[in-house]
């Protein structure tokens, strides 16, 4: 068929996916994607690559997955800002016409929450929860690699939408009626919906899995109020992700029904209510707002002891207020759209339960502030961003107090003083707290520190560099400057601050590059840590060695105290100085599985079918998932054994093991 | 070292003292839209605005200093003469006292907020209000006076010295109708109409612009507000009623188009554009009603 050809190039690849920018990620996928290609063949890899990483059910190794793909995302975002922002750093230059524009801030926001935050977030959980609890895995160890899958190919379904058939660009958020087929024809909403429709099938289940981890998993002693504080803030976590998702999982499928079949579940035509989308977005939206900055108060909590060599302040407080929050969060999302006319009633309702949070948040505040006051603190890079926080983090949430005064926020809703004031609580909490348990854990996953000294300069670049950013966006919101234009005329007064905010954001770009060189040379040049306890920790995963064995506890501890490590080795009686031969017996391990992988690999293409409406390519990725569902359901051989004198020798090569 | 810390300590109080009065002065210019309302809706958001970051100014004040003191006394050096305590970690009172004063700030700042909130809700009492229907198409903004008949593209002509309702619909995606100067914004939603009122009590030019993204022309959804004196509104609007040629129903589907429009003007428009463009839904919402049943509405 000759016509079929140019129907695919048309579709594929449509005139607004051939514009410099996206001839250039075609030539950077092409080449990185043939490097990996060359090297996997040449080493002859591919075997390791499947037997150790695509099938691997291990939470540590996932953990790692997990945390390459985060900073990869972190990468692709941090390019789409940097796009942005040089879109707006003088007005009317146009380097990227509205178009790209706005895909890329659609794009930046999609990533940079769905696709870097939260798998940041599970590469933390994955890498510490089971260790801080003394488990050996966590609850579901297939289910968990079925998670990571899910959101790998969800990911990548995103991402390819800027080569092929193009981006979605209604903003991160989605609402209809712009993201309805006859405003916005083509791929790209269609994109945005099944990606994020399948990696939220991921990270709901790792916010069951989780859950039932902590719940029913921890070693014998630990009582909910001996657990780490980590480990509080990953339960509410858990706990607000299945409750949160679900709506999001209605509002994107309704939507894409709308789009794909012509139902008038949200449409401006049939008696649609575009309303009830927005409702529930942000039914989601604001729990997805804890569900990402929650981790991060778990680990500076951890951080802030740790360094200031002191047990937290106000322990129950603490766990009580991450358990406050959990709630309230589920109380304030009308705080998003205010100016949708719900009434002074309804307003002010969601005006004070918003401010209400700021209680339990200002408990926290101070309690860390509190650890610090009577330790030592050492200045290590991950307490550099414990203390870059709190500073950050009380002006982000002093404008958040801002803008629940109800009449205030009229003037302030989707200026660029909202965009200043949620990167100044997303980067100066979340960003900032990934970072801070990204050097505070690595270690711990890979058995080296990461070189402290250019941790630091990449550190000083984040810090600096978001203010800069920042700052002058709080005042061009003052100046009446609407977010999401992709260029603005002269002569309101707008450039001076947008140049500064330009420079900000490079200044943060050179942070990453630090950040990603830092990592390279530690992985060459950086000693390796052989104590598994490098900065004199208290929780049990630095009882364990560096990197941690594949079984994790050849004896599972028992726990008396908060701080269990600590406590131990006050006494003097740590794992490996009482770990004695007949202690370790045989141990049932999960055993590696292709299944999750082949299931992501079905929802890609099921969900590419979809996207293009191709209904073979769709049916056949459907049957790739039932099929590796049914088959998954009847593989009774999941389960593998491992002797315990394997265990023995690995001990005794950690010098682990007592006569 | 002690003298090292004071000095270090100096340099960035006056770091901080220079930012602030920066930030002043920058604040004086009138390219800060927000902070010169010229009526009375953006002026008292702006005061509750004042209200809320002076409060939050001193709730930063206190954490800033207990952190900056934590941080200067407890740092990990050799020689540190400040006591380490390692088993100071509960303080009863300490622990209480952090809820109180949180929760009292928040109080004083909930007063008013609330109050002002249910205030801007209702049309003020006025003899003579001027009602103006807004719809915000793709991408341009359409202006109708039901009572002065007259319509308008991409710039509205009020009265001084008088409310002025705003009735905010949309004929495309989403959008907020927002001049700065006049006051906060609010959605335009096609099938709901929602009310904002808005008062200029300074002649002059205002612009306002769209808040919400809806598409590739959404940077150009910039329109004017001309306030004027009333006898010289209603000089404008018969001048325009008698002068200007009249809106037809192809004039209104010629402006559904996905365009970018200059600024026009009409004598009038047919009937149904604006009660149209809600698709059949009955003219809903708890606050709309609020300000329609309203006796001194125009």
């Amino acid at each position: 068929m000759p016509s079929f050809v140019p129907y695919l190039i048309h579709t594929l690849f449509p005139p607004d996916t051939r514009q410099p920018t996206e001839l250039g990620a075609d030539f950077m996928i092409l080449v990185s994607g043939a490097g990996i290609f060359f090297y996997l063949q040449h080493f002859k890899k591919w075997k390791w690559l499947w037997t150790e990483w695509l099938t691997t059910v291990d939470h540590k190794k996932i953990a790692v997955l997990y945390l390459v793909s985060a900073v990869a995302m972190l990468f692709r975002g941090g390019v789409d800002a940097l796009m942005l922002r040089t879109n707006l750093a003088l007005p009317n230059i146009q380097p990227i016409g509205a178009v790209e524009y706005n895909e890329v801030f659609t794009t930046h926001g999609t990533i940079m929450i769905f696709f870097m935050a939260m798998p940041f977030i599970f590469a933390l959980f994955n890498a510490v929860v089971p260790l801080m609890i003394g488990s050996r895995d966590v609850a579901f160890p297939r289910l968990n690699a079925v998670s990571f899958w899910l959101f790998a190919f969800g990911a990548l379904l995103l991402n390819i939408s800027f080569v092929i058939g193009g981006s979605p660009n209604a903003g991160w958020t989605g609402y209809p009626p712009l993201t309805e087929i006859a405003f916005n024809p083509g791929p790209g909403e269609s994109y945005y919906f099944m990606s994020l429709l399948i990696a939220g099938i991921g990270t709901t289940i790792t916010g069951i899995n989780f859950l039932v981890t902590i719940i029913r998993m921890r070693a014998p002693g630990m009582t909910l109020m001996r657990m780490p504080m980590f480990i509080w803030t990953t339960l509410c976590t858990a706990a607000l992700i299945i409750f949160a998702f679900p709506p999001l999982t209605v509002a994107l499928g309704l939507s894409l029904l709308d789009r794909t079949f012509g139902s008038s579940f949200f449409t401006l035509a049939h008696g649609g209510m575009p309303m009830m989308y927005v409702n529930l977005f942000w039914l989601f939206g604001h729990p997805e707002v804890y569900i990402v900055v929650l981790p991060a108060f778990g680990v500076f909590s951890e951080v802030v002891s740790t360094f200031s060599g002191k047990r937290l302040f106000g322990y129950t407080a603490m766990a009580l207020s991450t358990v406050a929050i959990m709630f309230l969060a589920y109380g304030t999302w009308v705080h998003h759209f205010f100016t949708m006319g719900a009434g002074p009633s309804v307003n002010a309702f969601f005006g004070l339960s918003t401010m209400l949070i700021a209680i339990p948040t200002g408990i926290k505040i101070f309690n860390w502030i509190f650890t610090m006051w009577g330790g030592r603190i050492r200045m290590t890079v991950a307490m550099l961003y414990q203390l870059a926080f709190i500073p950050t983090f009380v002006i982000g949430g002093a404008t958040g107090i801002m803008l629940a005064v109800i009449p205030a926020d009229y003037q302030f809703h989707n200026s660029y003083f909202l965009v200043a004031h949620f990167h100044n609580v997303l980067i100066g909490g979340t960003l900032f707290g990934l970072m801070s348990g990204l050097y505070y854990w690595w270690p711990k996953m890979f058995g080296y520190k990461l070189n402290e000294r250019q941790g630091t300069w990449a550190f000083w670049c984040f810090a600096i560099g978001f203010w800069v950013t920042f700052t002058p966006q709080y005042l061009l919101g003052l100046e009446g400057m609407t977010r999401r234009m992709y260029t603005y005329p002269l002569g309101f007064g707008w450039h001076e601050l947008n140049v500064i905010s330009t420079i900000g954001a490079f200044i943060m770009g050179a942070g990453f590059l630090i950040l990603v060189y830092n990592i390279y040379y530690s992985l060459r040049f950086q000693d390796k840590d052989l104590t598994g306890d490098p900065w004199d920790g208290r929780t049990l995963e630095w009882a364990l060695p560096s990197p941690v064995p594949e079984y994790n506890f050849a004896r599972i501890p028992v726990v008396n105290d908060l701080d269990a490590f600590w406590v131990m080795k006050q006494q003097g009686v740590t794992l490996a100085s009482s770990l004695r031969a007949e202690d370790v017996r045989e141990l049932e391990l999960p055993r590696n599985s292709g299944m999750p992988f082949i299931l992501g690999l079905g929802f890609f293409i099921g969900g590419f079918g979809m996207v293009f409406e191709w209904w073979p390519i769709a049916i056949f990725g459907g049957l790739i998932v039932v099929g590796s569902l049914v088959f998954s359901a009847f593989d009774y051989n999941d389960r593998k054994h491992m002797p315990a004198e394997v265990i023995r020798q690995t001990e005794a090569g950690l010098g682990r093991l007592q006569a | 070292m002690l003298h090292r810390h004071f000095s270090r300590k100096g340099r960035r109080l006056l770091a901080l003292a220079a930012l602030g009065v920066g930030l002043l002065v920058a604040g004086c210019g009138p390219q800060y839209v927000v902070l010169h309302p010229v009526g009375p809706v953006g002026r008292q958001e702006l005061s509750l605005m004042e209200f809320a970051a002076i409060a939050m100014a001193a709730v930063i004040l206190i954490v800033f200093v207990l952190f900056g003191t934590a941080v200067v006394r407890f740092r990990d050096y050799k020689g540190n003469k400040n006591p380490y305590r390692p088993d100071f970690h509960d303080h009863r009172l300490l622990e209480t006292l952090w809820i109180i004063v949180p929760a009292v700030i928040l109080a004083i700042i909930a007063v008013p907020t609330v109050k002002t909130t249910y205030a801007l809700a209702k049309l003020p009492a006025h003899t003579d209000p001027v009602t103006i229907d807004v719809t915000s198409l793709d991408w341009k903004w359409l202006f109708q006076y039901p009572n002065q008949k007259v319509a308008t593209v991409n710039y509205a002509v009020i009265p001084t010295g008088k409310p002025v309702l705003f009735e905010l619909t949309a004929d495309s995606p989403m959008n907020t109708f927002w001049v700065p100067q006049l006051g906060g914004m609010e959605y335009t939603m096609p099938g709901r109409v929602l009310p904002l009122w808005l008062q200029a009590n300074k002649a002059g030019v205002y612009w306002g612009h769209s808040g919400q993204f809806s598409g590739v022309g959404f940077e150009k959804m910039f329109f004017h507000v001309k306030a004027v004196t009333p006898t010289a509104f209603q000089r404008w609007a018969s001048h325009t009623h008698a002068t200007a040629a009249p809106m037809t129903m192809a004039d209104y589907h010629r402006l559904l188009h996905f365009t970018v429009v200059g600024k026009q003007t009409y004598a009038s428009y047919p009937k149904d554009t604006f009660p149209s463009v809600t698709h059949g839904f009955s003219l809903s919402g708890g606050m709309y009603l609020l300000v329609r049943n309203n006796p001194n509405r125009g």
